[in-house]
């Protein structure tokens, strides 16, 4: 059963086709991930699912309902929570504020104007927030700025404020880029951890192989625009094609 | 207190008290000092401190949460004001049906306004709002004569049918009141060599800027308010969070546009006259200033700022050469004429040239402006009294206060 069915999906920049008949199936509570040599066109593909960019041709189905032409917090509110390259947190407010903002976004949805409220004094949200910092080792940091956190730290509480909102579905894009190796390997364990505990789908680009092999079920190898092959770790690891795109580009 | 924590009630006790005994606290000197002029407890001037503050508490909800800066928001108060000044030509001189419906008529123009100009963000979202307010200014000055009087401005007259009061008879002229009572009753304290001025207007302009700034106090610290901050903070954040940031800017903006009207339709309340200059660019840079002077962000620091500035146009706009002279009368002759032209083009007319050296100063030596400034010397005097590290009263509820 799969959550994330991807049709047929093309993208053209000007003269560059940047993604061509992209066919993938995501299956429910699978880890998979997509990877490719450098403008294999991954990230045009994220920005496909996500709402930033409208692919010129093909569907984008998740969970049966079509996400085209639908804004990004309309395709959070579905259930598709993002983590980006750079951590994308609110830098000038607390840690534990901004835990808040995904709890609030999760129950009083995209727009709730509650101008008499004190925002600390809602029980149901505060306790969630500070649920999802305890779970995510951070309840000590909780009066932080959050831009002062380190970028391990950022990472986490990305990911925990995308965990708050209880996605479907989880896309990681590149989520250890320009990481120290400890911080990787701590952001691996996070990931397995939430991949062993959690009902969660979650989708990865990652160029770091280590990270994609220590996690992922499925790897599907992206390779100019197209997908290449889709298989198991253990299969990617000495597959023909897969070598030929990877050493093709580093001959270049 | 009032669903406040403690550290705002405090504020909030502050800025009660201050503005109750503002009419003793601006007149330090007495009456016969040459200092006196330099008092400011007087009717007008205090009426026109709380108004603009409540100006800019409005513009900072918009500018100091979310970050977008609005060039425009003058019109709103000139409009807030032909609103009030016409319901008292309409219906009555009873300011409260004219507050109410300056603050309704500014509220529905800045969302069709902030609808418009809420699609661009950054200088194109400033530009719009200019462009808007000068669209204003310039039709009230031409087509629009009609409404707003055009060159001459607006003012109640005795042929007006106030529908509801009893017709003036011939000569009087159309007061603003509060049921009956007069905006311009005062009552003077004269205590030794200090006079004390106590005006009805002021009072109630003062109650209304309590109940604006525990308006913004309680916006500061709602969900809502957060929500603007993270606006300011990552906009992309927030729509990858499942956020509609449009509806909540465009609330902002109405909100910070209907605190405009309410400022505009106490101008009318204190002051029975509207003119289109109102509107002008400066006026919106004022404000602007004024926010920024204080600390853009931070509750109390728009009140400051328009405290500060209204100060400044009143009173060192007032020191002219021959108060110079009197100054500096015990300074021998060759050297009083050096210290008067060295002083001079810093005061009277060119008032504004100190305001924009402080304001470069401000911005310069502190971004946070002067609630930043009043921050650092509590710290300074407070290092000596205790040895709390800086984050140990930092919570995150007072964190967006101080930033």
């Amino acid at each position: 059963m799969s959550i994330l069915e991807i049709k047929n999906v093309g993208k053209r920049f000007g003269g560059l086709q940047a993604l061509d008949k992209v066919n993938l199936n995501v299956a429910e509570n699978s880890v998979h991930a997509i990877i490719g040599p450098n403008g294999a066109g991954k990230s045009t593909l994220l920005n496909c699912l996500v709402g930033k960019l409208i692919p010129d041709t093909g569907s984008v189905m998740f969970d049966g309902q079509s996400m085209l032409g639908r804004k990004p917090h309309e395709i959070n509110q579905m259930g598709i929570s993002r983590v980006f390259q750079t951590p994308e947190i609110f830098g000038e407010l607390s840690v534990l504020e901004n835990m808040l903002i995904p709890c609030f976004a999760k129950r009083d949805g995209a727009f709730h104007l509650s101008i008499m409220k004190n925002m600390l004094s809602d029980r149901e949200v505060l306790d969630r927030a500070q649920h999802m910092l305890e779970e995510m080792n951070m309840a000590d940091k909780h009066a932080m700025h959050a831009a002062s956190l380190s970028r391990g730290d950022k990472r986490r509480l990305e990911i925990g404020m995308c965990l708050a909102q209880e996605p479907r579905l989880l896309l990681l894009d590149e989520p250890t880029a320009g990481m120290a190796r400890a911080d990787t390997n701590n952001t691996i364990d996070l990931l397995k951890q939430i991949r062993d505990t959690r009902d969660i789908t979650i989708a990865i680009i990652e160029h770091d192989m280590h990270v994609v092999f220590s996690l992922a079920e499925r790897i599907t190898v992206l390779a100019q625009g197209t997908p290449l092959v889709e298989e198991t770790p253990e299969n990617i690891k000495g597959h023909p094609k897969v070598r030929e795109a990877y050493l093709g580009e580093a001959q270049v | 207190m009032l669903q406040l924590s403690k550290k705002d009630s405090t504020l909030l006790i502050a800025v009660v008290v201050l503005t109750l005994l503002a009419p003793v606290l601006l007149n330090p000197f007495p009456e016969s000092s040459a200092l006196a002029q330099f008092n400011a407890g007087y009717p007008d001037l205090m009426q026109r401190l709380v108004i603009f503050g409540i100006f800019a508490i409005g513009f900072n909800i918009l500018f100091g949460l979310t970050g977008y800066l609005s060039f425009g928001h003058a019109a709103f108060l000139g409009i807030g004001s032909y609103a009030a000044i016409w319901m008292m030509k309409l219906l009555t001189m009873n300011v409260i049906p004219a507050i109410i419906i300056s603050v309704a008529v500014a509220g529905a123009f800045s969302l069709l306004v902030g609808w418009i100009c809420l699609r661009r963000s950054g200088i194109y979202f400033s530009i719009l709002t200019l462009a808007f307010a000068q669209m204003s200014y310039s039709l009230a000055y031409s087509v629009l004569t009609p409404i707003t009087g055009g060159e001459t401005g607006l003012q109640p007259n005795l042929a007006d049918p106030r529908i509801l009061d009893s017709a003036l008879a011939e000569g009087q002229t159309p007061r603003a009141n509060l049921f009956g009572i007069d905006m311009r009753d005062t009552y003077e304290v004269t205590l030794a060599d200090w006079v004390f001025t106590f005006n009805a207007g002021y009072y109630i302009a003062a109650v209304i800027l309590i109940a604006a700034f525990y308006m913004s106090i309680r916006i500061f610290r709602s969900p809502f308010g957060m929500m603007l901050r993270a606006v300011k903070s990552n906009q992309n954040r927030l729509n990858y969070t499942g956020v509609n940031a449009k509806p909540y800017t465009l609330a902002a903006f109405v909100i910070s546009g209907m605190y405009a009207g309410l400022a505009g339709g106490l101008l009318v309340a204190m002051d029975t006259q509207v003119g289109a200059e109102r509107m002008f660019w400066t006026a919106s840079g004022e404000v602007v200033l004024m926010t920024i002077l204080g600390g853009a962000g931070t509750l109390i620091g728009p009140v400051l700022g328009a405290g500060f500035i209204k100060y400044m146009e009143n009173i060192v706009s007032k020191i002219n050469k021959s108060i110079l002279e009197q100054w500096f009368a015990v300074v021998p002759d060759g050297l009083q004429d050096f210290l008067i032209n060295i002083i001079y083009p810093f005061v009277g007319k060119g008032w504004h040239l100190t305001l924009g050296l402080l304001f470069m100063m401000v911005v310069i030596f502190l971004p946070g402006g002067l609630v930043e400034g009043g921050q650092k010397l509590a710290n300074l005097f407070g290092r000596n009294k205790t040895n709390n590290g800086p984050d140990s009263a930092t919570t995150p509820t007072e964190q967006g206060n101080e930033k």
